[in-house]
């Protein structure tokens, strides 16, 4: 490794002369452009109010672009930011190559480890050290049409079974008017189709390996779970449901063309909001399962991490303190309203009656979150963890390219039995590959 | 020619050229028109062609997010900057390839050429790796130079055809007159050469302000040129258009006031 | 010509070139065949510095490799077929009789300036998206289903988008050639009755044979590094992941170094059999 201490050296080297000269600090924070996060930066202000030693610099990224940046440099020695943007996934695959600094210390004092929802923070903790604040945490739901189900002459239940959905989906669809009974994601990716799918499966009781690593598409639970996700959206989905991911989803259903939408708790927020035509005609469940004893519903968290090649770590957490401690919610309502506060992190926001009343969807985001397991996701055993990912740093890489498959597979290229058996040989040759 | 054309066929002509050059163009107009429209109306079914509020709005949300000035000086110092760098290096290679060819002169252009056909993300990891040991990582000089050497090539053979066309004899005159090796190249290649190297120039600048995939990776903020420029995800057409028009607005511009230049260069010798 | 004096002074001068692009080249490329040799896997913590040819031979023997060279073959291919066939015809309409031929020039132009994210992303959500994409509204107005372009016919898609983005280089440069033809000839040879599919097929296409091979030569360079395209829209996905694709992935997503170093070699030999087999032919029509 000697090419890295090296990089690593100079690096400091230059961090300890920069860090000298300068009075005042710039970090500079690498982040995504999603709603939430443009929010928070057209907030910048009032941190400058607060902290105004601190100068932030933005770098606002496509997802993919984003992931790609952020990778290649903290593998090769990091240097470029001081906060990252980073995901559940992420996190303990870095912090176990000390790539992160720890968030034990150092932060502000109203910022309280406590109040974080325990099973987000606990995705982000290693060996009792937070490596990475939530600045928003998620599960999925099924969000619906109220009017539409109504029409159907049907009645969604708090917590519906995969049955009931795909006869829901079928009875709402109605393409003369361009409504789609269920909209799911389907475009190709560890975090689309993939994340949908390793979530929808364990409500099967699939899993991705075995306690000794063997990859599992060839069972019959996966081959169960890509069935009925094939017909169902052959039945009830939108055309080119392939290229669907989370956010033509949500352009889809904003527009009212969709019946259903299983996807990510923090949508909630989009399809009541003010961009929505049919926001005042949603409604709310957990995610399906089948009877087995899971849920087809995932645990996600974007959250802010520091590089440990930062050499402005105490201004970075000083950021950190304040974007995603519990004043942010307060500055966000002030600005914004209650619902647009980025959920699924605090427990106190779960307990502010001010937000309960703006924000229809906090119960079943809070009870959706709550039902995750990483620890168990499946109702076999497995070695991993990670409710709609394997957190091995290989699967990223792996799962985009059996995600290829599916979506290869809804597009109708190929058969779902092709897929499967297509998934089952590059996941072993990667595994293999990989030493396991 | 000299064939008496009829104003019949000459407005045929015309409608059909002019079909095919806004076919062509189209992308670009709708993107144009969708940036001043409201996000509403930029997916409404059916489309509005025409009347619609137009709205300067996208433009604001753009800027608000980033610096752009900013961008814009990155790209222009970068594209710019590699362009001139490279033809210093290029113009006496090209000239001593046209003019002084030697057994293995072919061999070396056409290895110069193979250069251009590498992959850049195989070698990712090496070039971050060294940017970062010598601690240039965003750093507009490191896309300066990488960009200049990606493109080189390119600059090498353009002035090679271009200084080929040239008659040697012109040189044997001035050298018989007494000129200089330095007094050769400056009076009478050079302006002989103008026009070449001047299309040289455009088509470099044109493909290093185009060029993403470097200019991404190797930047954070202060060398990010317009390709890093992003809309928000999501169903955000007008956005989306507003920000493709502030990327490319600046060389579309270029490219239309200098296309006579441009064309008339782009010839790479493929015209006797 | 070439006295002593001027032939070292020549040599002087090409070593700036030859010296910076020996640099870029061996630089870089030694190090990623340093990598290639070893299994370096920076996500597990993971630097091995020699393990033989195994990186060389899971790249060339998994199922992926052989899928990605047809991929980019096609996509090659058929770029290169339409912007040629569409790039004559372009030049012989624009060199035609009309009213605003500058005009138009400048509109057939403007694509080659748009940079291929941008164009990726504008094809992508604007033109071929079925839900709130132009062709799907057009498509509606006519009273058909909308096609889902992407992901039914993806390399067909992306062959277009970039297609279109070169398409005005290969008119200009075609269009510099048609006009640089001997008019009399022509006249003389529609005179003697010969029609025009054969005045084309005899005299204007063997005019442009030099033309072609020259568009022929540069697109391909450019072509065979095609990335971003693929990156907006399919991610590599519906068979588009290309041999560069391919390496991206195993080097970014799958995080695999050494792997990817691998595969980055052979497309760096792969390329090199391409364009000494280019170079032939254009070295043959660019002597005489």
């Amino acid at each position: 490794m000697s090419i890295k201490k090296t990089l690593l050296m100079s690096a400091v080297s230059m961090g300890l002369t920069a860090g000298i000269a300068a009075a005042e600090t710039t970090i500079t924070i690498a982040t995504v452009n999603n709603g939430d996060m443009i929010r928070m930066q057209g907030l910048t202000a009032d941190f400058n109010e607060k902290h105004p030693d601190i100068k932030v610099e933005w770098v606002t990224l496509e997802e993919n672009v984003l992931r790609q940046n952020l990778t290649t440099d903290i593998s090769t020695g990091g240097g470029a930011y001081d906060v990252m943007t980073i995901g559940t996934y992420e996190v303990p695959i870095w912090a176990n190559n000390k790539w992160l600094v720890s968030l034990n210390e150092g932060m502000a004092a109203d910022f309280n480890k406590e109040d974080l929802l325990p099973a987000i923070a606990g995705g982000l903790t290693v060996d009792g050290e937070l490596y990475a604040s939530p600045f928003y945490g998620e599960s999925s739901m099924v969000m619906y049409r109220t009017d539409l189900m109504e029409k159907a002459g049907l009645e969604m239940p708090d917590a519906p079974t995969w049955t009931f959905i795909r006869e829901a989906a079928a009875a709402m669809t109605d393409r003369e008017n361009d409504i789609n009974g269920i909209c799911v994601r389907g475009k190709a990716g560890w975090g689309e189709n993939m994340a949908f799918l390793t979530a929808m499966s364990n409500s099967f009781g699939a899993r991705w390996f075995d306690e000794e690593w063997n990859a599992q598409f060839d069972s019959p639970e996966w081959a169960a779970t890509i069935d009925f996700y094939l017909g169902m959206l052959n039945e009830s989905g939108p055309a080119g449901a392939a290229d669907n991911g989370f956010n033509e989803n949500l352009a889809l259903f904003q527009q009212g063309k969709c019946g259903m939408w299983i996807d990510a708790t923090v949508a909630a927020s989009f399809v009541t909001g003010a961009d929505s035509t049919v926001a005042d005609k949603v409604g709310f469940a957990l995610a399906p399962d089948n009877g087995l004893g899971k849920r087809g519903n995932w645990l996600w968290a974007w959250s802010l991490a520091i590089p440990s090649s930062s050499q402005k770590q105490e201004a970075a957490k000083a950021f950190i303190s304040w974007a995603t401690g519990p004043a942010y919610a307060t500055l966000v309502a002030g600005n914004e309203g209650w619902a647009n506060v980025p959920p699924g992190t605090r427990t106190s926001l779960y307990e502010n009656a001010d937000y309960l009343a703006a924000a229809p969807f906090a119960q079943m985001t809070l009870d959706s979150i709550l039902s995750a397991d990483p620890t168990n996701p499946s109702i076999q055993p497995v070695p991993y963890t990670g409710v709609q990912f394997v957190a091995i740093p290989e699967f990223a890489g792996i799962a985009t390219q059996t995600g290829q498959q599916f979506s290869d597979a809804l597009a109708g290229n190929q058969t779902a039995a092709q897929a499967l058996a297509n998934a089952q040989e590059l996941t072993t040759e990667e595994m293999e590959a990989a030493g396991y | 020619m000299a064939r008496a054309i009829t104003t019949q066929k000459k407005v045929m002509w015309t409608a059909l050229a002019w079909a095919f050059g806004l076919t062509m163009f189209f992308p670009i107009l709708w993107t144009f028109r969708t940036s001043f429209k409201t996000e509403a109306a930029a997916i409404s079914d059916p489309p509005v062609w025409f009347f619609f509020d137009w709205t300067l709005e996208n433009y604001v949300d753009v800027q608000a997010r980033s610096n752009y000035p900013k961008a814009l000086m990155n790209s222009i110092i970068i594209s710019v900057g590699s362009t001139f760098l490279g033809i210093l290096i290029a113009v006496p290679a090209a000239w001593s390839m046209a003019f002084v060819p030697g057994r293995k002169t072919k061999d070396v252009l056409l290895w110069m050429l193979s250069t251009k056909m590498l992959p850049a993300v195989g070698v990712l990891y090496p070039l971050v790796l060294l940017a970062k040991w010598l601690g240039v990582m965003d750093s507009r000089i490191l896309l300066v130079v990488v960009l200049m050497l990606i493109n080189l090539p390119i600059i090498v053979w353009m002035l090679y055809t271009y200084f080929r066309e040239i008659p040697g004899e012109i040189l044997e005159a001035a050298r018989m007159d007494g000129a200089g090796l330095k007094a050769e190249i400056l009076y009478v290649l050079t302006p002989m050469a103008l026009p070449g190297i001047a299309s040289t120039v455009l088509l470099n600048i044109i493909l290093a302000w185009n060029e993403a995939f470097w200019t991404i990776l190797l930047t954070t903020v202060n060398a990010a040129p317009l390709t890093s420029f992003s809309a928000p995800e999501g169903l955000f057409y007008a956005k989306l258009s507003a920000a493709s028009m502030m990327a490319i607005a600046p060389i579309l511009v270029m490219g239309w006031f200098s296309q006579k230049q441009l064309v008339r260069g782009l010839t790479f010798g493929a015209v006797k | 010509m070439s006295t002593a004096r001027s032939k070292s002074a020549a040599r002087l001068m090409i070593a700036p070139a030859v010296f910076v692009l020996l640099v870029w080249m061996l630089i870089p490329l030694c190090m990623t065949l340093y990598f290639s040799f070893a299994d370096y896997r920076p996500m597990r913590g993971i630097f091995e510095a020699w393990i033989g040819f195994d990186n060389y031979a899971s790249f060339v023997t998994s199922s992926s490799f052989l899928k990605s060279l047809f991929t980019i073959l096609w996509m090659v291919g058929g770029i290169l077929a339409i912007t040629i066939t569409g790039g004559v015809l372009m030049a012989l309409l624009l060199d035609g009789p009309m009213f605003g031929q500058g005009i138009v020039r400048i509109l057939v132009i403007a694509p080659f300036f748009v940079m291929p994210t941008v164009s990726a992303l504008v094809w992508k959500n604007m033109f071929f998206n079925v839900d709130n994409g132009l062709f799907s509204y057009a498509y509606k107005f006519f009273g058909a289903q909308p096609f889902d372009f992407l992901s039914q016919a993806p390399l067909f898609s992306i062959i277009m988008i970039v297609a279109w983005q070169w398409l005005p280089f290969a008119t200009l440069i075609l269009l510099t050639a048609v006009q640089s033809l001997d008019s009399e000839q022509l006249e003389a040879a529609e005179m003697d009755g010969a029609p025009a599919l054969s005045r084309f097929r005899f005299i204007i296409l063997p005019h442009l044979s030099r033309a072609i091979t020259v568009v022929i030569l540069i697109q391909t360079i450019f072509l065979l590094s095609i990335f971003a395209e693929i990156f907006v829209t399919t991610n590599g996905a519906f068979g588009t992941r290309t041999l560069t694709y391919l390496v991206y992935q195993r080097v970014l997503e799958s995080q695999n170094i050494g792997l990817g170093s691998a595969g980055g070699i052979v497309a760096v030999i792969l390329a090199n059999i391409v364009a000494i087999f280019l170079m032939r032919i254009v070295g043959k029509n660019l002597d005489n």
